[in-house]
């Protein structure tokens, strides 16, 4: 390790008087975008134990074959709000809105993101647009759609619960426009003079992507949910066949936004593993070309696919045909990323610590999922499977075997950049471990219980799959008991955690050429220009270390 | 940095604070880029020369606003292709008064781009005229749309088509509120020792914008609800 | 004695392929095969099952060797090699992908055309459902009706009969809040449980009444949504006698789980006995208007 950090000597700026210090900061309107990163962060994980008590309600009613555990109005609530937790107020807000205010500035070579307001309220918008949401269960009911709102179930279910989940993503989906105009804007706008954009941290550029896909998609589940409450509270007949109207539009504008989601929720998780792949192999980050190239491609293939969640839907036949193919391609730009990862660690120098473990575990688990996702886009595999458990397997494959083992990873990863303190190894390794196997325990036996005959939505099933069930339902238990260690060691490691030092990983992005935790200004003194964020093994380039900016 | 900008976005003489700071609150909850504190410079600081990139900023925002429409469209042209009306439905409207507010909507980018053109050459006077015709014009456009709907024979829940229409027309008629009233404001703050002047152009280029872009979905709109 | 790193690799990656392959033969992960397109189905899925072993060893395979073999040696504090791209090596992993998807999606495409899902749906003389005939059962398919009597109803999806003939058997399926009911029009018979005879097309004209269902017999390998207002056709040829489940597969409210039934796949002889047996006999829902002769087309 070569680089050579000058500590900064400039005086630092004055400290914005207005905002609250300490940890009151956390609970306040803070414009500083690692307050609001950490903000997402813990709202995230909140509820991300939420939903995960209610997938485990979900996988104690399958544990018989009968419905017995809850009544079926509740089971059906339970799994509306299970999939809207964890996707709306999960895995998005955390990949794009935790991650992305973190280190976004910090990659920029920025003090904040471009509108600090506009960030502040982007991230208020979800705690009150959370509870509203779960708040549907106390006052009459909850959603009992899906989260898919397929009309005409959506308007015939009880009208409460249908409003508040509707309005409830509509603030959700506010929130990420907003977040995605202001990634756009720190990105392109806010670079620090003399950075260029193909010099920028991979993950930048995979929150480029995901906020072109929040601004271009968005929209169109907004105005469609709009269109949906008309349909419940003024008795329009947009969607409602009854009424003259056509409901296989809905899903074509429901799909239309929540197709692109599905990368709305990888590509940051992409991006995350980037950037923790070369720092714990010591190597440079492989194809960084092919890598914003795939990422653009994934983009544009992205917003033309969606009609795949249609395949039953009684749409033409050369419209399958066509979804087919262009969904196929996509497997094409994320085989670049993966094999770029490959050959990354290809000839490193590994530390095979919890952060690393995570990333390994993500590529695994991502990449058996994609390959059922391409076997799902192929018209005639899919008429067998669609809104079959295999469907369920696929996407939590994707989803938790994915997103949210990068979750993991990064939070391991960048613990010392938050608190100055390292995570404990130890139960850092307990944690992957037992993730890793209960999550497989968990979803891989839900690939046969789809191909042979168990629909998705169900609280009662044929009891030739009652053994496969539980042993699902064991896996999730694991999982549920694999959070212990976690949140133990995020507790007790943010005191008694051996203490980091300013960069432990010798790590060479921007983020890390600072102090831990950073000041508020992020650096003291002028942004440090890093033009080679993965400069592993190279000569010291001497823009690498910190450089006057003007 | 942060802390500078706070204060000084509070200008203006001291009795016309309150006000100017209510109404600057009113924009920040309707559309938080048009806010002129300087959210800007809180961003890079000061030794760094970045341009203002709110403009950008809203110009996304409308982006993502138009996708809104796009959404619409799509669904109406789709129902149209597939979904028949039951009898007495009906895709043709009346085109004289749709026309006319095509036209006073036109005319009123017009007048709006003179506002900005006279602000730019210090004509503050003329500039608020000017910035008062446009507001007037697109209340007028408001009036004859409320005449249009009451004069229309379906309402609506009576078809798909009628649904559609009025449910278009009448996000988009938001807009058009949204942009009056953002005039109105504007109109407000650049009167002597308001906030916008010429040294703060940007709530004004913003709202020119959005204006644009409002009037720009309208023709769409009647190219594709009334025309087609 | 080293072995030249490229001969290893194509060694390799054969051994892979074969496993794949010899996977893909062997494990048996699908409910027996009941109809003509089943086995063609399961075609396609040995394929892919195949190839997807094949991948997933290959790749977690690279990436557990690498962990290995390249795991750093406590205090080595050194980087790896700074090598940041490989343009042969990158196109290579561009175009294999991209030609095992291409190859995918053609070989799916022949796959979705012998199971009959290119055949046009309005072509041929698609039997059209009889909206009007039945009061209590059809209320809900009214608007089908205002939406054109006259010539036949639009079928919005699905798959037809593959050959020119029309299906040797007709039936409308109606789908509701948490049953599907079975009419033969030929016959005027309505049931519960749909019968069918071994090695005869079949064609399903489906609609809802009031939510999205679908229809779901996984040891036919085919589904299709049953959608309110949008007609949908489903054929099929039945090839082992036996009863398989019907499965809604939409979620269509609390009962979606319970709403079952079974289609009985018989030989021709018992299965016109079925026919005779239930035909003009007393229908379990009382239709006073029920038409016993074939309906009009
Ligand atoms: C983060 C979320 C995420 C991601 C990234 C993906 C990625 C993909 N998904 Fe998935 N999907 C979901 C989340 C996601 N999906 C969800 C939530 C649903 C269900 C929604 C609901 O109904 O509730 C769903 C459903 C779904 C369906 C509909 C199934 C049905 O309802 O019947 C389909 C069909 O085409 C599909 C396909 C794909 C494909 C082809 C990819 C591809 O992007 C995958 C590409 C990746 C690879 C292929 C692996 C790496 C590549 C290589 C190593 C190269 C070599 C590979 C080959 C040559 C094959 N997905
Ligand atoms: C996007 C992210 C995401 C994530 C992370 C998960 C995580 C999990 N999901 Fe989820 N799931 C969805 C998204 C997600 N899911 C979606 C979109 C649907 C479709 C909904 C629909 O059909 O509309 C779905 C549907 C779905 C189903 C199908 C329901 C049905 O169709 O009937 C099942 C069944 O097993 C399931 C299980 C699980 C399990 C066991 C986990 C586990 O990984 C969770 C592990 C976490 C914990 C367990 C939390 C920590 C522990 C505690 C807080 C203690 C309390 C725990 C217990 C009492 C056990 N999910
Ligand atoms: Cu009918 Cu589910
Ligand atoms: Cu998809």
């Amino acid at each position: 390790m070569t680089l050579t950090l000058s500590p900064p000597t400039a005086t630092p700026e004055p400290q914005a008087p207005l905002q609250p210090q300490g940890w009151l900061r956390y609970f306040s309107f803070s414009v500083d975008h690692k307050v609001i990163g950490l903000q997402y962060l813990v709202c995230g994980f909140i509820f991300y134990f939420i939903g995960g008590a209610l997938a485990g309600m979900i996988r104690t009613e399958l544990w018989t074959p009968l419905s017995d555990f809850m009544p079926r109005e509740t089971y059906n609530e339970v799994l509306t709000m299970h999939g809207t937790v964890m996707i709306f107020l999960w895995i998005v807000p955390v990949v794009n809105g935790a991650f992305g205010n973190y280190l976004i500035p910090f990659y920029v070579g920025a003090r904040d993101m471009a509108f600090p307001r506009l960030n502040a309220v982007a991230f208020w918008l979800i705690p009150p647009a959370g509870l509203l949401l779960i708040s549907s269960y106390f006052i009459g009911s909850a959603s009992q759609s899906g989260w898919t709102a397929y009309p005409p179930l959506s308007l015939t279910t009880p009208a409460t619960g249908q409003v508040i989940w509707i309005l409830s993503v509509l603030l959700l989906g506010g929130s990420s426009i907003f977040g995605g105009i202001n990634f756009i804007a720190t990105i392109l706008k806010l670079r620090r003079p003399g950075l260029k954009l193909l010099q920028l941290p991979m993950f930048c550029w995979a929150l480029l992507g995901t906020s072109i896909l929040v601004v271009l998609s968005t929209p169109v589940l907004a105005g469609t949910l709009v269109l949906l409450s008309f349909d419940i509270i003024a008795h329009t007949g947009f969607f409602n066949p009854a009424l003259g109207g056509n409901a296989v539009v809905y899903q074509h504008l429901f799909w239309f936004y929540s197709h692109p989601a599905v990368y709305i929720m990888v590509l940051p998780a992409f991006g995350l593993v980037s950037e923790i792949l070369p720092v714990h192999a010591r190597k440079p980050l492989f194809g960084y070309i092919t890598m914003v190239y795939s990422i653009l491609a994934i983009v544009v293939l992205g917003l033309v696919v969606w009609a795949h969640h249609m395949f039953t839907s009684g749409t033409p036949p050369w419209m399958r045909l066509f979804f087919t193919i262009a969904t196929s391609l996509i497997a094409v730009p994320t085989g670049i990323k993966f094999f770029n990862w490959l050959a990354t660690l290809w000839g490193g120098k590994i530390a095979l610590n919890t952060a690393m473990l995570f990333s390994c575990g993500f590529i695994v688990n991502f990449v058996f999922g994609g390959i059922t996702g391409v076997a799902l886009a192929q018209v005639p595999f899919d008429i067998h499977v669609h809104d079959t458990y295999f469907v369920v397997a696929h996407f939590h494959y994707i989803v938790y075997g994915g997103t949210v083992f990068v979750i993991f990873g990064s939070v391991y990863h960048w613990y010392p950049k938050f608190t100055g303190r390292m995570a404990n190894e130890t139960l850092g390794r307990l944690h992957f471990v037992l993730t890793f196997i209960g999550f497989n325990l968990c979803f891989a036996p839900q690939h046969w219980l789809g191909l042979n005959g168990m629909p998705r939505r169900v609280a009662e099933y044929d009891p030739q799959f009652t053994f496969i069930n539980q042993l699902s339902s064991v896996g999730a238990l694991l999982m549920a008991i694999s959070t212990l260690p976690f949140l133990i060691n995020m507790v007790y490691s943010a005191f008694a955690g051996e203490k980091a030092g300013d960069n432990p990983w010798r790590a060479l992005t921007p983020e890390w050429l600072t102090s831990s935790p950073p000041p508020v200004e992020n650096w003291k003194g002028p942004a440090p220009l890093v033009t080679h964020p993965y400069g592993y093994g190279e000569a010291p380039k001497p823009q690498t270390a910190v450089a006057s900016s003007t | 940095m942060t802390s500078s900008s706070v204060p000084s976005s509070i200008s203006g003489s001291a009795e016309s604070q309150a006000v100017s700071q209510a109404l600057s609150q009113a924009v920040a909850v309707a559309l938080p880029l048009v806010d002129s504190s300087h959210d800007a410079e809180a961003g890079h600081g000061d030794e760094e020369g970045h341009g203002d990139f709110r403009l950008f900023g809203l110009a996304t925002f409308l982006v993502a606003d138009g996708m809104t429409f796009a959404g619409f469209f799509a669904a109406y042209l789709t129902f149209r292709a597939v979904n028949p009306l039951a009898e007495g439905g009906n895709y043709e409207l009346e085109l004289a008064l749709p026309t006319l507010n095509t036209i006073l909507l036109l005319v009123s980018s017009l007048t709006f781009h003179r506002a900005a053109r006279a602000i730019h050459q210090d004509r503050i006077d003329a500039c608020r005229n000017w910035l008062l015709v446009t507001a007037a014009l697109g209340f007028t456009f408001l009036g004859g749309q409320m005449v249009e709907y009451f004069s229309l024979p379906f309402g609506l829940t009576d078809n798909l088509f009628a649904s559609t229409f009025y449910a278009i027309t009448g996000f988009h008629g938001l807009h058009v509120t949204l942009g009056g009233l953002m005039i109105l404001i504007i109109w407000w703050q650049s009167r002597r020792g308001g906030r916008v002047t010429r040294a703060n152009l940007f709530p004004l280029e913003a709202t020119e914008l959005y204006w644009h872009f409002v009037d720009g979905i309208w023709v769409l709109l009647y190219g594709i609800l009334y025309l087609l | 004695m080293p072995i030249p790193a490229a001969i290893l690799t194509l060694g390799l990656s054969v051994v892979l392929v074969l496993v794949g392959l010899w996977v893909g033969q062997n494990v048996n992960m699908l409910p027996i095969d009941a109809s003509a397109n089943a086995p063609v189905y399961d075609e396609l899925f040995q394929v892919l099952f195949s190839i997807g072993t094949s991948l997933l060893l290959g790749i977690v395979g690279l990436l557990i060797y690498s962990l290995v073999r390249y795991r750093r040696v406590a205090g080595d504090t050194g980087d790896g090699l700074p090598i940041e791209g490989n343009l042969p090596l990158e196109i290579f992993w561009t175009a294999v992908p991209a030609i095992v998807v291409l190859f995918i999606g053609i070989y799916s495409y022949d796959i979705y055309e012998r199971m009959g899902g290119m055949a046009p749906l309005n072509d041929h003389s698609v039997h059209v459902m009889q909206a009007s005939a039945d009061s209590s059962i059809a209320a809900g398919m009214a608007m089908e009706a205002s939406q054109g009597s006259g010539g036949p109803a639009r079928i919005w999806g699905g798959i037809s009969p593959t050959g020119s003939g029309a299906a040797a058997v007709n039936v409308d399926v109606t789908a509701m809040q948490f049953a599907f009911i079975f009419r033969y029009p030929e016959s005027g018979i309505i049931s519960g449980e749909l019968h069918v005879p071994v090695g005869q097309t079949v064609a399903l004209n489906m609609e809802a009444k009031d939510v999205i269902h679908a229809f779901w017999v996984p040891q036919f390998r085919l589904k299709q949504d049953v959608i309110p207002g949008q007609p949908t056709l489903l054929s099929f040829t039945a090839t082992k006698e036996g009863r398989y489940p019907i499965i809604c597969a939409e979620l269509c409210g609390p009962y979606h789980g319970g709403m079952r039934s079974t289609v009985v796949v018989e030989d021709p002889e018992t299965y016109s006995t079925w026919v005779t047996k239930n035909s003009p006999a007393p229908l379990p829902v009382s239709v006073s208007s029920a038409p016993s002769a074939p309906l009009q087309s």
